[in-house]
């Protein structure tokens, strides 16, 4: 019986500290320190309105724009998830199938693998630069742009996530579709 | 292996164990603190005074486990009832609705296990008051209730009068190891870019003009706790792929490096509080091998390229990133899977279900020996089991009495200690077998052939190694699959606790002799050699044939094709 009565008084001891105290004192330093991620990066438009996360991919299908990895979870902010496929698994050949059609990739010239390989959460919103090279002319042509201008934005915002911890450069697509567009209004 | 490869291993693995050695040293003056003066000392008062006349006894070993068995019901309820009743409770700005009865009870017990074993996805099914409250709270205490328990065991096998008393104990872990260690990694990943909110979800309209739906919370606080803690179950369903959960390289490798750390740390806290830092040190190294042994592998079998793509005109020199994100780099993905299911943790940073089915090997192995490094207290107690053994079978080879640390190993305690390893491969093999056999598991699969018999073990395994399943493609709202697992869990989680602490109650019994030089040493290359064949045996000898149904089938399967 005592140790019921000492194990409820240490539910409520570890509750007020480590849950009510903990939570606020993070949250209070997040406030302070980090105000725009704490709040989950979101960009807004010069209009005010939000447009999405930095760090969520959103779905862009428009040739002028950079396309993102595939999503199992079609692009869901509220749901997300991966495909939970074996990599042998024929359900993965006959998605790749069709990113390659979409993207017109032949053996000349090989689809670069994230944009056939959905990411753990779906919502991965960088690309390695050769990807983003890998989209550059059609995203020139539809945008009617020299090439060399679309990818000198894609060089601008290119970044190794790790120093020399990682391999390669990656780019967030959103990030260079927004300079995309500011490209095009700033004329 | 590619030299960044290298490089990223040893920059994780090596900070953790640099930084592992000043934490046991804390920890060992913040769980087993003089008896008088001094600042712990003065802690200690505080707790006994939180605690009331049970927290100021010193107690047996029965009555430790007793206190600790109540406590952890308690905890139960608690949780039980928050989750239970999340659709009236506060702090839920997105409006989530009741849960179902059976998923309750597998969430409840799955935290209050320190399993973690996500059959709910956070953000979907769970209101902040619910991820705070019931979800994060367990992740304190259940982690100390492992961290006390193994303090307790240390105390025993010192020779103390008595093991210490949990209530105090519970303390001491939650508010002067968890809690500072918390607020100093929460800091770093906020400063990361994890967000850290009350509000509710973001609603946007994206530059294609879609409606997109991002939801968030208060992750920093939760995740912090949720690797420190060896606890793993995410804010989010896919846990530390979501950006939102591990935004860049940087939060990611501090992630790594807070799953691994505590673990190695108790291994030196138990050291100094038995005063063998050597033979500490010689199952650090034990436990090290191992580990590098199985990164090595995983890293190794992942640069394989996705089998999906070999006919397509797609790269190949890359490896294979289903399931992956690119700000980790490739490497992380395998050495996550690792660190993850050798510590009990479960969280991911890449889907287990779509690795290479032989790098998918490496995170059941970690599962299967739950003791490389293991969950916070309980690794290091689960590898004090296979030491009892080791220090047996060496002993019975030599034709020795068999000591461990001066205390004669007898048949009473050798027995107790294989029936807590048996009892894990039971709850593996025999859950497996079950649900492999019967509708219960075969209508739950996400793949067909041997990656869904993979996905059915892999499921039990980390019941059983209290690891999270952590969006294993098995579907996980069924009744049966959540009480069998959730039964399991908290069967796994308490009966490798009660039975080590038995075998110390045992051995505290007896009369301690004085090593000598015809005992056997525990702490030199000979014994490292045969505690590393012991786990290897035991391990292999349990879970080889059902290894080789699943990935192993599944490797040679496509590799014909």
């Amino acid at each position: 019986m005592n140790a019921l009565l000492t194990s409820c008084r240490l539910v409520i001891a570890t509750m007020l500290i480590c849950v009510a105290g903990y939570a606020t004192v993070i949250w209070g330093v997040g406030h302070i320190l980090t105000p725009w991620t704490a709040q989950g990066s979101l960009i807004t438009a010069s209009d005010g309105t939000v447009i999405g996360s930095r760090l969520v991919a959103q779905d862009f299908t428009e040739a002028k724009y950079f396309w993102p990895r595939p999503s199992a979870v079609d692009y869901d902010g509220a749901g997300a998830g991966g495909s939970n496929k074996s990599p042998a698994s024929a359900d993965l050949t006959v998605r790749a199938k069709e990113i390659v059609t979409k993207y017109g990739a032949t053996a000349d010239n090989p689809l670069p693998a994230e944009l056939a390989a959905a990411s753990g959460a779906g919502l991965d919103p960088h690309i390695s630069v050769d990807a983003a090279r890998y989209q550059a002319v059609r995203v020139a042509k539809a945008r009617q742009l020299p090439l060399p201008e679309v990818q000198t934005i894609i060089d601008m915002h290119a970044s190794s996530p790790g120093g020399f911890l990682t391999l390669g450069r990656l780019v967030n697509v959103l990030e260079i579709n927004l300079a995309l567009d500011r490209a095009k209004e700033a004329p | 292996m590619p030299l960044t490869a290298i490089l990223f291993v040893v920059f994780i693995v090596g900070t953790a164990i640099a930084l592992s050695w000043p934490l046991g040293r804390y920890m060992r003056w913040a769980m087993d603190p003089a008896p008088a003066g001094g600042v712990a000392a003065r802690f200690t008062g505080a707790f006994q005074w939180t605690g009331g006349r049970i927290a100021r006894v010193q107690q047996d070993w029965k009555r430790y486990v007793v206190t600790m068995l109540i406590f952890n019901v308690v905890m139960f309820i608690v949780s039980f009832s928050i989750l239970a009743l999340q659709q009236y409770l506060p702090l839920n700005p997105d409006g989530k609705g009741a849960i179902d009865g059976s998923l309750v009870f597998n969430t409840a017990a799955s935290f209050t296990s320190n399993t973690n074993l996500q059959h709910y996805s956070g953000e979907v099914s769970l209101s902040y008051f619910s991820q705070l409250g019931a979800l994060m709270w367990l992740q304190f205490v259940s982690a100390a209730t492992g961290i006390a328990a193994l303090a307790a065991l240390a105390r025993g096998l010192a020779g103390r009068e008595s093991v210490g008393n949990f209530f105090v104990d519970v303390q001491r872990a939650t508010f002067l190891v968890l809690l500072p260690a918390a607020l100093v990694v929460a800091s770093l990943m906020l400063i990361g870019g994890m967000p850290m909110t009350f509000q509710g979800a973001a609603h946007v309209m994206t530059l294609e003009g879609a409606e997109q739906v991002i939801a968030r919370g208060p992750v920093a606080a939760f995740l912090t706790i949720k690797q420190l803690g060896t606890n793993g179950g995410g804010f989010f369903g896919p846990n530390s792929t979501h950006p939102l959960e591990n935004p860049n390289f940087w939060t990611n490798a501090l992630s790594m490096i807070s799953i691994v750390l505590i673990p190695m740390a108790c291994v030196w806290m138990f050291g100094r509080i038995v005063g063998r830092l050597r033979h500490a040190a010689v199952v650090f190294g034990v436990m090290l091998v191992l580990l590098l042994a199985k990164i090595t592998g995983a890293v190794y079998f992942e640069s394989a390229p996705t089998a999906a793509f070999a006919d397509l005109p797609i790269t190949q020199n890359v490896g294979n990133l289903e399931g992956k994100e690119m700000r980790f780099g490739a490497t992380s993905g395998p050495t996550w899977a690792v660190l993850t299911t050798s510590t009990s943790n479960g969280s991911v940073g890449a889907m287990h279900d779509s690795l290479n089915p032989l790098t998918g090997v490496m995170p059941m192995v970690g599962m299967w020996l739950n003791a490389t490094f293991g969950g916070v207290g309980v690794g290091m107690i689960n590898m004090f089991l296979y030491i009892i053994v080791a220090v047996f079978i060496a002993g019975m080879m030599v034709g020795r009495s068999p000591e461990y640390l001066g205390w004669r190993v007898e048949s009473r305690e050798v027995r107790l200690a294989i029936l807590a390893l048996v009892a894990h491969g039971l709850f593996i093999l025999g859950g497996t077998a079950i649900f492999a056999a019967t509708p219960w598991g075969t209508e739950a699969l996400n793949n067909t052939g041997p990656h869904g018999f993979s996905e059915v073990l892999y499921e039990f395994s980390s019941a059983s190694a209290n690891t999270d399943r952590a969006s294993r493609g098995w579907a996980t709202t069924r009744s049966p699959g959540n009480v069998s697992t959730g039964t399991i869990m908290l069967l796994a989680r308490f009966i490798p606790i009660i039975l080590p602490l038995a075998i110390v109650g045992s051995l505290m019994t007896k009369r301690r002799t004085a090593e000598s030089a015809g005992t056997l040493g525990v702490d030199d290359g000979t014994f490292a050699a045969m505690l590393l064949l012991t786990i290897l045996i035991v391990g292999a000898l349990t879970f080889f044939p059902a290894g080789t149904l699943g990935p192993v089938a599944e490797h040679f399967a496509y590799a014909v094709r």
